[in-house]
């Protein structure tokens, strides 16, 4: 059987939904959601290159090249924050991001 | 093939991005300063980002580039040079909303103006990108900044945990964006916005594209706040410092609505009754839930917070009729509603007693006693937003509904004006508390930029009919950069 364009969107498909459902559904740890952001970036990149590929067309590489750079920037600053968050609040559980409400 | 810098620099016209190479430079030489003088540096700092940004005001004012550069992933037209205006504008006026509070506060640091800088460097690329991987990139400076700006005073429970809601909410708003963006690329092989629009004109839309079109619409209208994704909004309105959210009502959301507007009305042109669905109906939620959510708030912050979704709400009415009109309606809606908001952040800004600032609406009390002249600029600001004639709420609110019934969607302008019905509901509550209740303690005498910022923006709502022709020229001008 041949792995043609389907198979990879099917793929990254997949991953986004998880990486959207581990945001939503995940009620312990702030990291999870972390790596869930992660997740739905990897997936939009294998979509791009996905493409590229099939439209033999190279801007969705460059695109997908553009999108780790941000990605590592993102995560750094994410968990800086985290940090911040931590030293004030002593923890990082979901269910304690909670001061505000309304 | 060798060429030279000169030779490349002129070929992509690098020079049209003026501005932002001014403003990417300064903030860099800015940070240098600020990392070599330490900490005592901030003051001066945050001085000079705003003469930086006024300087970049003054000298785009005067400019009359037109045109595409980078190979056309980057647009100056009528319509990027007005917003642009509208943004620096709006972030200098933050800039110099916060010194007074950083300092009281102790939350002076030489990093937050050189945040807004970028952030309002992003703000303008997002205006101008002409492309998807430019508007990635650029929205992505914007809300990289925003997120740190957000979690500001590094001690407080409360702006550390606005911060992380807001980079929560807002990575997943990118990925959602991106996603779109990967559809749309692949099922039309282009990443610029004219290559879309082409593509669609010829082949038609099919079904990847439309969920590419929604996805990317989901992402833009987390950043505008829209309903259903507007959950972020009260808790980091709520949380951040008080300038931080003065900014993020002023800046941001302009930029991000002038960026909806370029990629519907730019790229997706050919599919407008598709969008237009989408739009109607984040533009009723917004409206409904922007005017019942907020009345039983009792944080001022966090009222205007959901007053910004409704005025989100009101601002997609006009962009609903997807005509020139609709988009002349938009541009002079974020413009009236970037003064009124800025001229009510700085009275909530002055809302301070000795020991400390206050965010209470009953805080304020029996205002007009105390400090008449401040009761009286937010009794008009409250006016205005609630859009009463003859303020310049009232005129913003009446070039969008009509731009709808131009367009012939009877059913959204008639619940928009029934929901700025319920909405005055609050703002006037605001002003009889104000005015009629038993007076609450005084506030510390104001300072004197807050006094500048409420004065203008007083004058401004008030006498807005006196420049309204001059405002109207200017935005018909723009909004004609896409007809």
């Amino acid at each position: 059987m041949e792995i043609g364009l389907s198979h990879y969107l099917s793929v990254s498909a997949v991953i986004f939904t998880i990486g959207m459902i581990g945001i939503f559904l995940n009620r312990k740890n702030i990291l999870i959601i972390l790596m869930s952001i992660e997740l739905i970036l990897l997936a939009v990149n294998i979509n791009f290159v996905a493409f590229s590929q099939h439209l033999d067309d190279l801007m969705g590489q460059v695109f997908a090249l553009f999108v780790l750079t941000v990605a590592a920037a993102e995560a750094a600053i994410g968990l800086a924050i985290l940090v911040v968050f931590f030293r004030n609040k002593g923890s990082i559980a979901v269910e304690d991001v909670s001061s505000m409400k309304g | 093939m060798e060429q030279t810098l000169q030779e490349l620099i002129s070929a992509q016209n690098v020079l049209y991005l003026g501005p932002e190479l001014w403003i990417a430079a300064s903030a860099i030489v800015l940070l240098m300063v600020g990392v070599f003088a330490g900490e005592r540096s901030s003051t001066q700092v945050t001085g000079l980002s705003m003469a930086v940004l006024v300087v970049g005001f003054i000298g785009l004012f005067f400019s009359d580039t037109r045109g595409e550069a980078m190979n056309g992933t980057f647009i100056i037209d009528d319509f990027a040079w007005f917003m642009k205006l509208v943004v620096l504008a709006g972030s200098a006026v933050a800039l110099m909303l916060s010194v007074n509070y950083m300092k009281r506060e102790n939350i002076m640091n030489f990093e937050f103006p050189i945040l807004v800088l970028t952030a309002t460097l992003g703000m303008m690329l997002m205006i101008s990108a002409n492309d998807l991987i430019a508007l990635y990139l650029g929205l992505e400076l914007q809300s990289l900044s925003l997120y740190v700006l957000a979690a500001m005073n590094r001690t407080s429970v409360r702006s550390t945990e606005a911060g992380l809601k807001y980079f929560v909410l807002g990575a997943l708003s990118s990925g959602m964006l991106l996603y779109g963006a990967s559809l749309i690329y692949g099922f039309t092989g282009h990443t610029d916005f004219a290559g879309i629009a082409e593509a669609m004109a010829g082949a038609g839309r099919s079904l990847g594209l439309i969920f590419g079109l929604v996805f990317l619409m989901a992402g833009i209208a987390f950043k505008i706040s829209a309903v259903p994704f507007h959950m972020w909004t009260p808790d980091v309105y709520e949380g951040s410092p008080t300038p931080v959210t003065a900014f993020f009502a002023a800046a941001p959301k302009i930029a991000a609505i002038a960026m909806l507007i370029r990629v519907v009305i730019g790229a997706f042109e050919p599919v407008t009754q598709d969008w237009q669905q989408i739009l109607v109906f984040i533009s009723i939620a917004s409206m409904t839930l922007g005017a019942f959510a907020a009345i039983g708030q009792n944080n001022i912050k966090r009222l205007m917070a959901y007053s910004s979704i409704g005025h989100i709400g009101y601002a997609l009415v006009g962009l609903s009729a997807g005509t020139q009109s609709g988009v002349n309606g938009v541009i002079l809606y974020m413009l009236i509603y970037m003064v009124m908001t800025v001229g009510t952040f700085a009275c909530i800004i002055a809302m301070r007693r000795k020991d400390g600032a206050v965010e209470e609406i009953s805080d304020l009390a029996g205002l007009s006693s105390r400090n008449p002249l401040m009761a009286l600029v937010l009794t008009v600001l409250m006016f205005s937003l609630a859009g009463i004639p003859p303020l310049a709420g009232f005129f913003a609110k009446y070039f969008v509904f009509v731009a709808a019934i131009e367009a012939g969607l009877y059913a959204l302008a008639i619940i928009g004006v029934l929901a700025s019905v319920v909405g005055a509901y609050y703002y006037l509550r605001i002003i009889k508390i104000m005015w009629f209740d038993e007076p609450a303690d005084a506030f510390v005498p104001v300072s004197g930029e807050l006094r500048l910022v409420m004065a203008c923006s007083g004058i401004f709502v008030t006498f807005y009919v006196v420049v309204a022709g001059i405002l109207s020229d200017a935005t018909t001008l723009a909004a004609a950069s896409f007809f």
